[in-house]
C-alpha cells in the first residue's frame, strides 16, 4: 500500500496509466473536460466499459465498470469521494476511505474475505479520494440472500463463516490499523444521544431505550480491537458456496468486538426472517460457534446488548435521513420516505425492553 | 362540501398512474424512486384514514398518564413532556399505564407506516392466538 500506487504486481495494472483514462471516463459526471489522455498509446492499450454508477450519497460515490485491455476484461468497482470533499474522522464519523483501503489489506492479511484492492487514488489522478478494488461476483442484496433457493446451502453455513471472519477481524492488532476513533459504548451512547437531540424529534420508545442503554452500559473494554462497524446482511458478498466478501469498511473503528455480533442481528437486517436472528439467514449458536472457532470469545450479555443499541442508531439513522430531507439538505424522495421506518425499531426495541402487549390491545389495531 | 374523488381516492390514482404506467417505462435508480413515491403515498392515504380516531385516542391516554389539567396542551407538548419525564428517570417501564400506552401508540404508527412490517404481524398473529 506504500506510496499508494497500484498494489498488484499486475503488469497491466502496475502502470497507473489506466486511472487517466478512468479520469476522462468519469469527467463528464464531474463537469470536467475529459483531458487526461495526452497519450495516443495510452488511450489505446486501455478501455473504460460499462461505467455505471452504483450508490452513494452527497459525499460519496460507488462506480462499477471494466478495465479493457487487448482480450483481457478486469471488473472493477471504485469507491470514491469527489472533488473536495474530504471525509471526516470523529465520532460516528467516517473512517475515511485511505483508512477503509488500509484496512481491506489488514483484512485480506488476517484471512477474512474482501476484495484486493488494485488502486488508491492519489491528488494527480483528479478522481478525489478513493481507491479501485476488484468486483466479485455474488449476491448483495440481503432480501434475495436470505430467500432465494439457490442460495439455500450457502445459508446453512453463513452465520458461522460471519463469526469466523468476525473473530478474524477482531484479532488483528489494534497497533497495526491507521487512526480511528475509539468508540466503547459509552461513547456510541453519548454520540447517538446528541444526534437524536438534534434531530428535535421526540420519541417515548427512543428515550426509554436511552434510559435502558445508559444503566446497562457495559465498562469500556481494556483492550480495545477493530470494529468493522457495519457488519451486516446487506454489506456481504454471498454466493452458492457462502460468504465471498465483507464490504463497507468505512464506519470501522476501535471499541468493543461484541458490538459486530450485535449489529448483524438487529431485525432490520432480517428481511422478514426474524426465526434467523443473524441477518435473516441464521442463528446465534452458529454465529457465536465460528466466532469462537476462529478465536473470539462470546459475552452474549453484551451482543444483546449492542443489538439494542444497534436497533436504536438505525432507529436515529432513518430519522435522521428525513431530518436530512426536511432541513433541505438533501431534497430526495428515498430520504424522506426511510422517516417512516424509524418506527420499525420502535416496535423492535418494545419487543426487545417491555413486556408483550395484552391481548385486547392487539386486538384494536386495524392494520390494513 | 367537495366532490368525490375524496382525498384517499385520489392518492390512490396517482399512485396507480405510478406503478401501473410509469415505472413499466424507466429503470435503474428513477424506477426505485418512482415505486418509493407509489409507497409514500399509500402512507398518506392510511394516516388520512386512521390518524384522527390513533391521535383522539393517543392525546387521552397522554392526558391521563401525565395528569395533565391543561386542555390547551397539543399532543406534540404532551409527548415532549414524557420523553422529558422519562429521560429523567420519573417515569419507567414500571410506571402503571406507561408500557401499555407505548405499545399503543406503536402499533398505530406501524399501522400507517410499515402495516407488513414482521414484527408487527408476528405481535398481532401471537395476540390473536392467546386470545382464541
Amino acid at each position: 500500500m506504500a506510496g499508494g500506487s497500484p498494489i498488484r504486481n499486475d503488469d497491466a495494472l502496475m502502470s497507473s496509466a489506466w486511472l487517466d483514462v478512468l479520469h476522462d471516463a468519469i469527467a463528464p459526471n464531474d463537469g470536467k473536460p475529459a483531458a487526461r489522455v495526452a497519450d495516443r498509446r495510452t488511450a489505446r492499450a486501455f478501455a473504460i466499459t460499462g461505467l455505471c454508477r452504483l450508490s452513494g450519497g452527497a459525499s460519496q460515490e460507488t462506480w462499477r465498470f471494466d478495465l479493457v485491455e487487448g482480450d483481457r476484461v478486469t471488473p472493477l468497482i471504485l469507491r470514491r469521494a469527489p472533488g473536495n470533499a474530504p471525509s471526516v474522522v470523529g465520532s460516528g464519523g467516517s473512517a475515511g476511505l485511505a483508512a477503509e483501503a488500509a484496512l481491506f489489506g489488514l483484512a485480506a492479511a488476517a484471512g477474512v474475505p474482501v476484495p484486493a484492492v488494485r488502486a488508491v487514488l492519489r491528488p494527480e489522478h483528479g478522481l478525489g479520494e478513493g481507491f479501485v478494488m476488484d468486483r466479485i461476483d455474488g449476491e448483495t442484496l440481503g432480501r434475495k440472500i436470505v430467500r432465494e433457493t439457490q442460495f439455500a446451502a450457502a445459508r446453512e453455513q453463513l452465520a458461522y463463516q460471519c463469526g469466523q471472519a468476525m473473530a478474524r477481524i477482531h484479532r488483528i492488532p489494534a497497533s497495526s490499523v491507521p487512526p480511528l476513533r475509539v468508540a466503547p459504548a459509552a461513547a456510541e451512547l453519548a454520540h447517538y444521544r446528541g444526534v437524536h437531540r438534534s434531530h428535535e424529534t421526540s420519541k417515548p420508545v427512543f428515550e426509554l431505550a436511552f434510559q435502558w442503554l445508559l444503566a446497562n452500559a457495559p465498562p469500556a473494554p481494556a483492550h480495545p480491537v477493530l470494529v468493522h462497524g457495519d457488519y451486516r446482511n446487506g454489506n456481504l458478498i454471498v454466493d452458492a458456496a457462502g460468504l465471498r466478501a465483507v464490504l463497507d469498511w468505512e464506519l470501522a473503528h476501535l471499541g468493543d468486538g461484541m458490538e459486530d455480533l450485535g449489529w448483524i442481528c438487529v431485525n432490520s437486517w432480517r428481511f422478514g426472517r426474524p426465526d434467523l436472528p443473524v441477518g435473516g439467514f441464521g442463528t446465534r449458536e452458529q454465529l457465536f460457534a465460528g466466532y469462537e472457532a476462529a478465536g473470539g470469545v462470546v459475552d452474549a450479555a453484551r451482543v444483546h446488548y449492542w443489538q439494542v443499541l444497534g436497533t436504536l442508531k438505525w432507529g436515529i439513522i432513518c430519522e435522521g435521513m428525513a431530518h436530512s430531507y426536511l432541513s433541505g439538505a438533501e431534497r430526495n424522495v428515498e430520504k424522506a420516505a426511510i422517516g417512516r421506518r424509524a418506527s420499525e425499531t420502535e416496535i423492535d426495541l418494545l419487543e426487545l425492553l417491555v413486556p408483550p402487549p395484552g391481548t385486547s390491545l392487539a386486538r384494536k389495531t386495524g392494520t390494513s | 362540501m367537495y366532490d368525490r374523488p375524496d382525498p384517499v381516492e385520489q392518492l390512490a390514482a396517482v399512485a396507480e398512474f405510478l406503478r401501473d404506467q410509469v415505472m413499466p417505462r424507466v429503470d435503474g435508480q428513477l424506477a426505485f424512486h418512482v415505486r418509493v413515491a407509489a409507497n409514500m403515498l399509500d402512507t398518506v392515504s392510511r394516516q388520512t384514514r386512521l390518524a384522527p380516531e390513533a391521535e383522539a385516542a393517543e392525546l387521552a391516554r397522554l392526558r391521563n398518564l401525565l395528569g395533565s389539567g391543561d386542555n390547551k396542551a397539543t399532543l406534540d407538548d404532551l409527548n415532549r413532556e414524557l420523553c422529558e419525564r422519562i429521560a429523567l428517570g420519573r417515569f419507567d417501564i414500571d410506571t402503571p399505564g406507561l408500557c401499555d400506552h407505548l405499545w399503543r401508540v406503536t402499533l398505530d404508527k406501524l399501522a400507517v407506516d410499515q402495516p407488513r412490517y414482521d414484527t408487527l404481524l408476528r405481535l398481532l398473529a401471537a395476540a390473536k392466538t392467546k386470545e382464541a
